[in-house]
């Protein structure tokens, strides 16, 4: 049985364990940089992985749908509702439409589901890779001849790319719709008349901005999950740290990104 | 229970190390190793936890990189080889992890097709279907061919573990501590598959176990690893019959059917 060292004063191991962290967090930050230069070196040569992207696409679709539907439907339904009394003070609630139109399409549709992804999708990404790690199956699937990265990380993240911006699209209509259920409850519009109120306000650069964004959003919680699950170590310690990981890192990411791109797309305007 | 003799061609080597050396950090692991494997030999690696013997046989199938020495694989050097060359040398090699590495998420008709679907790609659905019931017979566990790993028993995935990788009908075989974790029964019944898999697939194979009994029943040559280097090698009865005081103890301590 070792005894415990008390020779080093409490101070002298937090600086070093500062200092451990900052080189842990360079390390961490270039490996990341290998890994998505791996992605790109690797997601683009033959032979690619169709079945597997289509597959993947589906569970990343299954996994969001019903909860981006609830959110989205309760996301618009709530905005409209608190936006009416200031609207209204100015006897301004015709705006409605148009107000809600551009709040979701440019920033709450693709934030929202990117939240909700990251949560439902990236979390179940690290802790799937990440349990196919300490259990050996990564390694399994490396000595039988296929590359894990290509079939495992690239078929993820591409699905997570394509999938995460027809999600945002779906989440935006359903929270016109929860726009619209409280609009029409209380001033009676149509659904035609709504529906073009909505649109006329958007411009060509509020659907490129939110698509780019979306995108964005996709690639980052795929590359984020499988990143956090690939590398996962310390057996189902490291799964749990690993699902959490790629929850924390991909939310805190798109919410960095989100400024960038708005204040690039504010650069267009 | 003795091993029956095996077919061992003594004249071809299948693997051949050299001066192999692997470190973790600071940690010395593997200090020089020097290993032939003959072809249809059944090479057993026995030493304590943490002596490297899975490090070996991840060196071995590519899955780590050495930092000294040479490791040729069925005439291929793989510490110089490309990841192509790689990747079709790994299919002549079968490896069974110790904790089987089943896929969870696929059925066993799924986990055996894997490899297969992956590697053959001019394979019709029904060679498929006759290579996965080969298999599973050889094996002895036809009957949960739609099952999924997690209601498999530790013993029933060991085997099926040990099927997938003969569905590409590898030349070497790998075992990781393949009796890890067994009822001494199931371990028998593993050691004889290991055996019947030497004589019918025509492999040559190492074993990694810290099992006594596994390295007598499976075991046509022992290696002895100790400190990082290989103390002692022949047949069973020659590495235990020492006064060697760092082997001794292991052997004492062990229970021999």
């Amino acid at each position: 049985m070792h005894k415990t060292s008390t020779t080093s004063p409490p101070q002298e191991k937090t600086g070093l364990s500062l200092k451990q962290r900052l080189a842990e967090f360079f390390a961490d930050l270039y490996k990341v940089h290998l890994f998505v230069l791996r992605f790109f070196k690797e997601a683009f040569l033959p032979p690619f992985e169709f079945k597997e992207i289509v597959r993947q696409c589906f569970e990343v679709g299954v996994r969001s749908f019903t909860l981006i539907t609830v959110t989205g439907f309760i996301v618009g339904l709530i905005f409209t509702k608190q936006s009416r009394p200031s609207l209204s003070e100015f006897g301004a609630t015709s705006w409605l439409p148009s107000l809600v139109s551009i709040a979701i399409m440019r920033a709450l549709a693709p934030l929202v589901t990117a939240l909700i992804a990251s949560g439902k999708v990236g979390s179940s990404i690290g802790a799937e890779l990440g349990s196919m790690r300490v259990t050996e199956q990564i390694d399994a699937m490396e000595v039988s001849g296929t590359k894990p990265f290509k079939y495992l990380v690239c078929t993820r993240v591409i699905a997570t790319t394509i999938t995460i911006p027809i999600l945002a699209s779906y989440t935006a209509f359903i929270a016109l719709l929860g726009g619209y259920l409280n609009v029409s409850q209380n001033e009676g519009t149509s659904y035609t008349t709504y529906m073009e109120q909505v649109f006329e306000p958007l411009v060509f650069l509020d659907f490129t901005a939110s698509l780019i964004k979306s995108l964005v959003f996709g690639f980052t919680i795929g590359i984020v999950g499988c990143y956090q699950g690939y590398y996962s170590t310390k057996g189902t310690e490291g799964v749990g740290k690993a699902a959490n990981g790629a929850v924390v890192t991909a939310m805190f990411l798109v919410f960095i990104e989100e400024i960038i791109i708005v204040q690039i797309t504010g650069w267009f305007r | 229970m003795e091993k029956a003799k095996a077919n061992i061609d003594h004249k071809k080597k299948v693997i051949k190390i050299k001066g192999l050396e692997k470190s973790f950090e600071d940690y010395a692991v593997l200090r020089g190793i020097d290993l032939d494997l003959y072809q249809g030999e059944n090479l057993v690696v026995l030493g304590r936890s943490g002596t490297g013997k899975s490090v070996l046989i991840k060196l071995i199938s590519g899955l780590l990189k050495p930092d000294k020495g040479t490791i040729e694989v069925l005439g291929q050097d793989i510490t110089k080889i490309s990841e192509k060359a790689l990747q079709e040398l790994r299919i002549r090699i079968g490896f069974s992890f110790q904790s089987s590495a089943l896929y969870d998420s696929m059925t066993v008709r799924k986990n055996l097709e894997f490899p297969l679907v992956r590697n053959r790609k001019d394979i019709t659905r029904q060679q498929i279907d006759t290579e996965v019931e080969k298999v599973l017979d050889a094996v002895g566990l036809s009957q949960t061919i739609n099952q999924m790993p997690a209601e498999l028993s530790g013993g029933q995935r060991k085997r099926i573990g040990i099927a997938r990788t003969l569905i590409l009908n590898p030349e070497i075989m790998l075992y990781d501590e393949p009796t890890a974790g067994l009822d001494p029964i199931t371990c028998i019944e593993i050691n004889e598959l290991i055996n019947e898999v030497q004589q019918k697939y025509d492999t040559s194979s190492i074993i990694i176990t810290h099992d006594l009994t596994c390295a007598k029943m499976t075991g046509d040559r022992i290696a002895m690893l100790l400190d990082g280097q290989f103390q002692r090698v022949g047949t069973f009865d020659e590495v235990f019959n020492t006064d060697d005081e760092r082997v001794k103890p292991f052997f004492d301590y062990n229970f021999i059917q």
